[in-house]
């Protein structure tokens, strides 16, 4: 029932010059998305991917299993430091990321552009 | 637009993660043929999709010989939704998640749903059932007229 996540890793360059990582998810993020979550983004180098942006602009559901995959790879990057920041999120999910306070070590953007303007 | 008469709807699904969708599209589409307003069903959706997680996983122990019911209950203001399941019940009341403890380590990433329910919803509790059975979460979003 629960349809696959897709990931895709993009390489882009922000207007000030950085690199920037960017993670595509696309279908659902749930407790099924383990290997598309953390795996994709356990297999950036972590020396060369000091920026990381996910696109969450073709995901349509997001239940409290995939925030917590999210949150996850949150701590990962922490660890290796790493700047997560991400985009595409609908009007809901932005309220729901925002409630749990995912939004203090992930900067949410409306789209692509805006994130990369600010990096 | 629905009539003012009490209206019922009835799901019942496998204990199987992903079927909460059918519920969260039932909700859903209840709530839209009631007016509400497209930021309230998606609160809505959240909330029944997380109810009916905890169901699956928690109540009934993903065991797919046992079932979860959903009851939508329509009235002329308001949408109640009872997510029944075979479990003893949750013990304890929803807790706030900590952001700072989840990045330290000092809290399981996961465990949101209760919390996530609770705040997407005008009313929220859980309920144990007689003989630790058919229990249930039951909550309540409100059509308000004024912001609709």
């Amino acid at each position: 029932m629960q349809t696959d996540t897709k990931a895709r890793v993009d390489q882009l360059t922000s207007p000030a010059g950085h690199p920037v990582t960017v993670l595509r998810f696309e279908g659902d993020i749930a407790s099924t998305s383990k290997d598309a979550v953390l795996g994709t983004y356990q297999a950036l180098n972590k020396e060369t991917s000091r920026l990381v942006l996910l696109d969450f602009s073709k995901v349509d559901y997001i239940n409290s299993s995939g925030i917590a995959l999210v949150i996850q790879m949150l701590i990962e990057a922490a660890n290796s430091a790493q700047r997560v920041y991400a985009f595409g999120l609908s009007a809901h999910f932005t309220k729901v990321f925002t409630m749990v306070g995912i939004t203090k070590y992930a900067g949410l953007f409306p789209s692509q552009s805006e994130a990369l303007a600010a990096l | 637009m629905m009539a003012s008469k009490p209206t019922s709807v009835e799901v019942r699904l496998p204990s199987r993660l992903g079927y909460e969708k059918v519920a969260m599209s039932t909700a859903a589409a209840v709530a839209k043929l009631m007016g509400f307003r497209e930021d309230r069903v998606e609160d809505l959706k959240t909330a029944v999709a997380e109810a009916c997680i905890n169901a699956i996983e928690h109540g009934n122990r993903l065991n797919e010989g046992l079932s979860v019911g959903v009851v939508l209950s329509a009235d002329a203001d308001r949408l109640e939704v009872k997510v029944i399941d075979d479990g003893k019940g949750m013990k304890g009341l929803p807790r706030k998640p900590d952001m700072d403890r989840k990045m330290h380590g000092e809290e399981d990433p996961r465990g949101m749903g209760m919390f996530l329910i609770q705040a997407l919803v005008d009313e929220a509790e859980w309920v144990a059932g007689a003989n630790g059975k058919s229990s249930y979460v039951r909550l309540v979003i409100r059509l308000d007229k004024d912001s609709e």
